[in-house]
């Protein structure tokens, strides 16, 4: 191990972030569409990465009234809180990709008016 | 849509009912969470977003089609491209490729950051006798033209000496795309073929089994349990998948494996008929057609007179395979560099098994799935959401051999 010490150390940030072999597709109309939605669903993993942390404090310290950073890191759920977790990502995702719920329903319902066609139908222009 | 009541908990399991064993990289509890997050968003896509694309299909982008053109899609490379005109296609496609790239650098935020431990304790835990590597080999090219499945420096790139960081990363983020179903340690594709040559031979006992291509030896390991006297030889061309392998196998207790650093498309150190059975579990698309080819002759050499051979993959894309479900199934061939994916689905493995020697008359056809057999984890064929391509329901293409 002494020697490893002496190696420099990884750059860990740059190499998981390291781009695979391969010309990378994209999918949207405009590439910058996609370069933001993917800077957003970074942050939407920070966020469910954070909401759990904040679960497990409250969970730590509702049962033992007090916690270490320790405990945090070797917390494990009960099966039902694990999967009370799982359903708020469940929930999450829902609200986050709200929009593409709502354009899968317009899809199947079909032509729909805007509102001011329909004022314009029912109460004239 | 219908009001969504839920009784029972339908997601993916917490990453903490993960299998454990000594080589598994640890994962800090936030580290953990979002492996969570990513195992609930392909979840999602595949559940939630994926039915809204097929409806679209169905009612817009098909219609649209055949009023353009007066016909119906000849193949599902048209609807794949008719399909990439939609907006949420293109949605789904986006995170989904995101939802890859995101798991990547999950995985290797955790191997990286603990490397130098997982190499040590790889060299400390791995049966020298059980890894046998070829440092001369050269990689083949249909692994070196993109790194499949968006994995940065793929299965062979050495990022220390003695490495095993790509086998760790593999290892690690696979529960994010199997949400469990494949069971704890990533292992149900093996039970199923246990289970499946269990009923095809019930006083079959193999007594040298050979895994092609088998990465860090995942299937091959309840293989190697379930024939505890067989002498099991495990090859693959990515020394840290090897070399990680026989440390986990080591960890879990099983010592008749052999890791051998070799290209299938050329085993040429083993002599004919050295084998009682031969196999592969999901190695075949990550090849190519030269090799492919070359692969069924080896396996027909290699195989014992009695014997058998198995090739399992995802079901062909047969005439009874709706074009929507082909082109959705070849996603990952034109988005997560799975180059070879599209045309080895459409090949007939039959031919080319008889013309690589086999006989006509004793080919195997059949199902299997992953078997989870654990508590709290389900199995491929209970699991009612269907992810084109990544669900572990696969076809055995194989044949027996005469005595």
């Amino acid at each position: 191990m002494s020697e490893d010490r002496e190696q420099p150390p990884l750059d860990v940030a740059r190499l998981a972030g390291a781009k695979a072999r391969g010309k990378r597709p994209y999918f949207l109309e405009n590439p910058d569409a996609e370069r933001v939605l993917s800077i957003a669903m970074a942050i939407a993993g920070e966020l469910a990465v954070l909401r759990q942390r904040l679960d497990t404090i409250e969970e730590l310290l509702e049962s033992r009234g007090s916690l270490t950073r320790a405990e945090i890191e070797a917390f494990v759920p009960s099966p039902a809180h694990a999967q009370e977790r799982g359903r708020w990502q469940q929930e999450y995702l829902a609200r986050i990709l709200r929009i593409l719920q709502q354009e899968a329903e317009a899809q199947q319902r079909g032509e729909e008016p805007t509102s001011a066609e329909a004022g314009a139908r029912m109460f004239g222009e | 849509m219908q009001a969504v009541s839920r009784t029972d908990y339908d997601g993916p399991p917490d990453y903490r009912t993960v299998g454990r064993h000594a080589l598994l990289p640890n994962t800090t509890h936030d580290q953990t969470e979002r492996y969570n997050f990513l195992a609930h968003l392909n979840r999602h896509l595949a559940a939630e977003v994926l039915p809204g694309v097929t409806a679209a299909y169905q009612s817009a982008v098909e219609p649209d089609f055949r009023q353009r053109h007066g016909r119906a899609p000849a193949d599902r490379h048209e609807v794949r491209r008719e399909l990439e005109g939609h907006s949420l296609y293109q949605m789904w496609s986006a995170l989904r490729r995101n939802a890859m790239e995101m798991r990547q650098q999950s995985g290797l935020t955790v191997v990286l950051g603990q490397l130098r431990e997982l190499i040590e304790r790889s060299a400390a835990l791995a049966d020298r006798q059980r890894l046998q590597l070829n440092p001369a080999l050269e990689q083949p090219r249909y692994l070196t033209a993109v790194d499949h499945h968006c994995m940065p420096g793929s299965y062979y790139t050495e990022r220390l000496e003695r490495d095993v960081s790509a086998a760790a990363n593999y290892d690690s983020g696979l529960f994010v795309t199997t949400a469990g179903l494949l069971g704890r340690l990533a292992d149900g594709g093996g039970r199923g073929m246990v289970a499946f040559l269990r009923k095809l031979r019930p006083d079959f006992a193999p007594q040298r089994i050979l895994d092609l291509g088998c990465g860090l030896g995942h299937n091959v390991l309840p293989i190697a349990a379930a024939y505890p006297d067989a002498e099991v030889t495990a090859v693959d061309v990515a020394a840290p998948m090897l070399r990680y392998g026989a440390a986990r196998a080591a960890s879990l207790g099983i010592s008749n494996v052999t890791f051998v650093q070799a290209d299938a498309t050329d085993l040429s150190a083993f002599e004919d008929g050295s084998f009682d059975w031969v196999g592969s579990i999901m190695f075949l698309h990550e090849t190519s057609f030269p090799a492919l080819k070359r692969i069924m002759a080896e396996s027909r050499r290699l195989v014992a007179p009695g014997g058998l051979v198995t090739h399992v993959e995802q079901p062909r894309y047969d005439a009874a395979m709706p074009l929507l479900e082909q082109a959705l199934r070849d996603w990952d061939a034109f988005n997560n560099n799975e180059p070879f994916w599209t045309k080895l689905h459409e090949i007939d493995l039959d031919e080319l098994m008889v013309a690589a020697g086999f006989d006509p008359d004793r080919l195997i056809h059949e199902g299997v799935h992953a078997i989870a057999e654990e508590e709290g984890l389900v199995d491929a064929a209970a699991d009612e959401v269907e992810d084109y391509g990544r669900k572990p329901a696969w076809r055995i293409t194989g044949a027996e051999v005469a005595a």
